[in-house]
């Protein structure tokens, strides 16, 4: 049943990221983001990870994607016929033989190592939220308020950056 | 069970995806999309990670991805409205003012 759910998620990312880098439309594109971030949070509720699930579902697919597609309609971009690169087909035999080798190595490869404090049954005796809010705020405090900092940052960047220049008439003035 | 590979697999196939649309695309608006896959392909391999070795840093940098993530689409976007406002394209190829 898990290999079920694990092969649907995993195949309609796929599907879903393919069609973000080659569909013409940027609206249409946004969309397929839209279904790739839903499908990588069900992969997340496959892994035992339900606070990131929510945190995926409401700041990705909730304030990013929103953001995206604002942009994309207060530009109201006509599209281009000639939307990808002219060099496209020699970026893309590599790519995809490169890809294969990768694959064909992660499979071979064992993945092991030393085994934390967080097994399954400790995260789910007080649920995910817990087990990360524990470890947010007792080991990685300073790593929270630096990206609190880097946010506001951001976000004043943002506005500075996308605020209308005023005219020279009205600075002389004031 | 599912093994660890799979997840590994699906993140390297999104990441390859991403990293293909950042090249081929000439939309900035789409390769901004398609980093957001990048990030995306790098927080799977995170939780998927944390879930098998049994540790919860995993999903606390992930949580920081997002975060970050959020910071870049708002620069990003900002960048793409400037230089929109100047020059009506957001064509990649056509924005080469800082290019020698």
């Amino acid at each position: 049943m898990a290999f079920v759910f694990f092969a649907y998620f995993a195949v309609v990312s796929i599907v879903a990221g393919i069609l973000t880098v080659a569909l013409k439309n940027p609206v249409q594109c946004g969309l397929a983001l839209l279904a790739l971030l839903l499908h990588v949070s069900g992969l997340f509720v496959m892994l035992n990870a339900e606070f990131l699930w929510a945190v995926q579902v409401i700041v990705y697919a909730g304030a990013i994607l929103v953001l995206y597609l604002f942009v994309l309609m207060l530009l109201n971009l006509k599209t281009d016929d000639r939307y990808f690169h002219a060099r496209t087909p020699y970026l893309l035999a590599p790519a995809v033989i490169g890809l294969i080798y990768l694959l064909f190595l992660l499979v071979r490869s064992p993945f092991s190592g030393s085994r934390g404090d967080a097994s399954t049954a400790a995260i789910l005796l007080n649920g995910d939220a817990h087990a990360v809010g524990i470890k947010m705020f007792s080991e990685y405090l300073l790593q929270f308020e630096i990206i609190g900092v880097f946010l506001t940052g951001a976000i004043v960047g943002a506005i500075v950056l996308a605020k209308a220049p005023r005219s020279i008439e009205t600075r002389r003035d004031a | 069970m599912i093994p660890l590979s799979a997840y590994v697999a699906v993140s390297a196939i999104l990441f390859t995806t991403g990293l293909l649309g950042v090249l081929i695309r000439r939309n900035f608006i789409i390769v901004l999309m398609s980093v957001e896959i990048m990030l995306n392909a790098a927080t799977i391999n995170l939780v998927a990670f944390s879930h098998y070795l049994e540790s919860m840093q995993g999903q606390i940098v992930a949580l920081f991805i997002i975060a970050i993530a959020a910071g870049e689409a708002a620069i990003g976007l900002a960048i793409i409205i400037v230089v929109f406002r100047g020059k009506i394209s957001t064509n990649v190829d056509e924005m080469n003012l800082l290019k020698w």
